[in-house]
């Protein structure tokens, strides 16, 4: 613990563009894409190949004790933008440094898998993160305390009501402890009641870790829980600086939108 | 703090996993093919975990559960056994163990070969929602097929039990062979699961290709039945792969000639899934 306690998390983004191909014949590929990036930026790059510029040129940088929010329409490029953090999709140009554990609850599921019990999927999570079999044990308990699904634990995830599904989640991905947590949405998405048991242990994750990127609707949860706030638009910056700064801007932007029929807001 | 959290797994000297990332150039690109099989070796628990799981699962809510493996190979080796030998009048006792290990062998040759094609689309949620070494899905596909495996290599015991042919220490001739096959079936999951990513059509077109190299490879008929055209035989790559490990099993010498082809075939394919995992490694996740 001492060792880690010398060296501090960070984040550096400079000049970050990520880009998707769309192919041909890959109407899956093609389907999705267009859903995560609604109001796309088409463009053809140097093969002829269509892509969409899901990013581009994104900057910025987080020491230890910065909460990042990131605000946007659907498709500003927000999920790309903490994937791209967790290392998932490499960049396109530009360079992304992260330094300290990441642990990003991206994923509604975070890739569980529903054919599994839970026992098994809390074993996968553990092994993801690198924990010795003693300490998957740990979690297990202390997921299984907090999700209260009882006998439920070594049953397939795919018999559980949703309600369980997003316990089992929420207590799975707050049990590991990263230094740089990088969070969806969806993760704030939940029933009062839970939501309510929930906020405790979240507010707890959020305070240990050093560094934290959160994108979020929830203007409330951003002017609570942020130090920052990043808004982005059709894969750029528009606008960053704290919260009392963006957010009325942000606000007002919204309401002036609302009329425009560009964004579906699911 | 989240110090006691993959300690062993981080990086050596520094405390601190550092991910840093930016567009490829060449030596770049050979070290981080070089990182991600050395991360995913390191995620070995998580890798047999996945692989047993998916064998586990399959099998999940019935009675045998994976042994259905094994019952299964037994049902049609038996049946093949009665076929043939009815049918062609072969003669039983050095035809049916040769049949039954090679049907067990090319199985798992088989097994690898078409999900290897699939082993990252298969894995979408996971590439999407965290960060892991790609070699992972890769061996991940082998250690399942490995298991599935030796679930059918029973059968092949019994055979020989019934049959009292027995290798001896002849068998252990077979160990560089499967060495060779391991480093094969890396190869080949990094190159057609790349493939597969990007191109859809990847694993139907090479389903239908094993189906062809199935019948063409010795495989339910024994290599010395080509008189003419021996050296024909030798264009297919299977063919030298199988017997470095099929001869010793089965006791028999003289496949040292062979060799020299197993591994120029395996150095082929070796070459092919580094130039094309080192180019595409980093968009695999854009594809997926």
């Amino acid at each position: 613990m001492g060792e880690v306690a010398s060296s501090t998390a960070c984040v550096e983004v400079r000049d970050l563009h990520v880009t998707f191909p769309l192919y041909h014949g890959s109407a899956r590929t093609l389907r999705r894409t267009l859903a995560r990036v609604a109001n796309a930026r088409f463009e053809q790059d140097s093969q002829q190949r269509m892509v969409v510029q899901a990013l581009r040129g994104i900057s910025f940088s987080l020491a230890p004790g910065d909460r990042l929010g990131l605000v946007g329409g659907n498709g500003a490029g927000k999920t790309t933008l903490l994937r791209a953090l967790a290392g998932i999709y490499e960049p396109v140009a530009g360079r992304v440094t992260v330094r300290g554990e990441i642990n990003a609850l991206l994923d509604t599921n975070l890739g569980m898998n529903v054919e599994l019990t839970g026992r098994e999927n809390i074993t996968l999570r553990g092994l993801h993160a690198g924990l010795s079999p003693k300490r998957i044990r740990s979690v297990e308990e202390d997921v299984q305390t907090f999700a209260e699904l009882g006998s439920f634990l070594d049953m397939p995830v795919r018999t559980y009501s949703s309600g369980m599904v997003v316990r089992l989640g929420f207590a799975l991905a707050t049990s590991i402890r990263p230094r740089v947590l990088l969070m969806d949405e969806w993760f704030l998405a939940g029933d009062t009641n839970f939501m309510l048991k929930a906020q405790g242990r979240l507010e707890q994750l959020v305070r240990q870790a050093e560094i934290l990127v959160i994108s979020t609707h929830q203007i409330d949860v951003i002017s609570a829980w942020c130090t920052r706030v990043l808004w982005m638009d059709h894969g750029m910056i528009r606008m960053q600086g704290s919260p009392d700064e963006v957010l009325p801007a942000y606000l007002r932007d919204a309401e002036e939108g609302a009329g425009r029929p560009e964004t579906g807001d699911a | 703090m989240s110090a006691p959290s993959g300690t062993a797994a981080n990086e050596r000297p520094g405390p601190e996993p550092v991910l840093d990332l930016q567009p490829e150039t060449l030596p770049g690109r050979m070290r981080h093919v070089g990182r991600d099989l050395h991360d995913s070796l390191r995620l070995w628990r998580l890798c047999w975990t996945l692989s047993w799981l998916d064998v586990k699962l399959r099998y999940r809510g019935s009675v045998l559960g994976p042994f259905w493996l094994t019952a299964s190979t037994a049902v049609m080796i038996a049946a093949m056994s009665l076929l043939y030998t009815t049918l062609f009048h072969i003669a039983v006792a050095g035809y049916i163990p040769f049949l039954s290990l090679s049907l067990v062998l090319w199985g798992f040759i088989g097994g690898v070969v078409n999900e290897g094609s699939t082993c990252f689309t298969q894995a979408e949620g996971m590439i999407r929602s965290m960060r892991l070494p790609y070699g992972l899905h890769a061996a991940r596909c082998i250690i399942r097929n490995i298991m599935v495996l030796l679930h059918n290599v029973v059968v092949v015991l019994v055979v020989f039990a019934i049959f009292r042919v027995w290798p001896g220490a002849q068998a252990l001739r077979a160990l560089p062979g499967a060495a060779l096959w391991l480093a094969d079936a890396l190869a080949a999951c990094l190159l057609l699961g790349t493939l597969g990513a990007r191109y859809r059509d990847i694993p139907p077109i090479v389903a239908s290709l094993m189906q062809i190299f199935f019948f063409v490879s010795p495989i339910i008929w024994k290599p010395e039945l080509i008189t003419a055209g021996h050296a024909w035989l030798q264009l297919n790559p299977f063919y030298s792969l199988i017997e470095v490990v099929r001869r010793p099993l089965l006791g028999e010498h003289g496949s040292a000639h062979l060799w020299p082809l197993a591994l120029g075939y395996s150095g082929v394919l070796w070459l092919a899934a580094l130039l094309l995992f080192m180019r595409m490694r980093a968009r695999l996740a854009y594809w997926i």
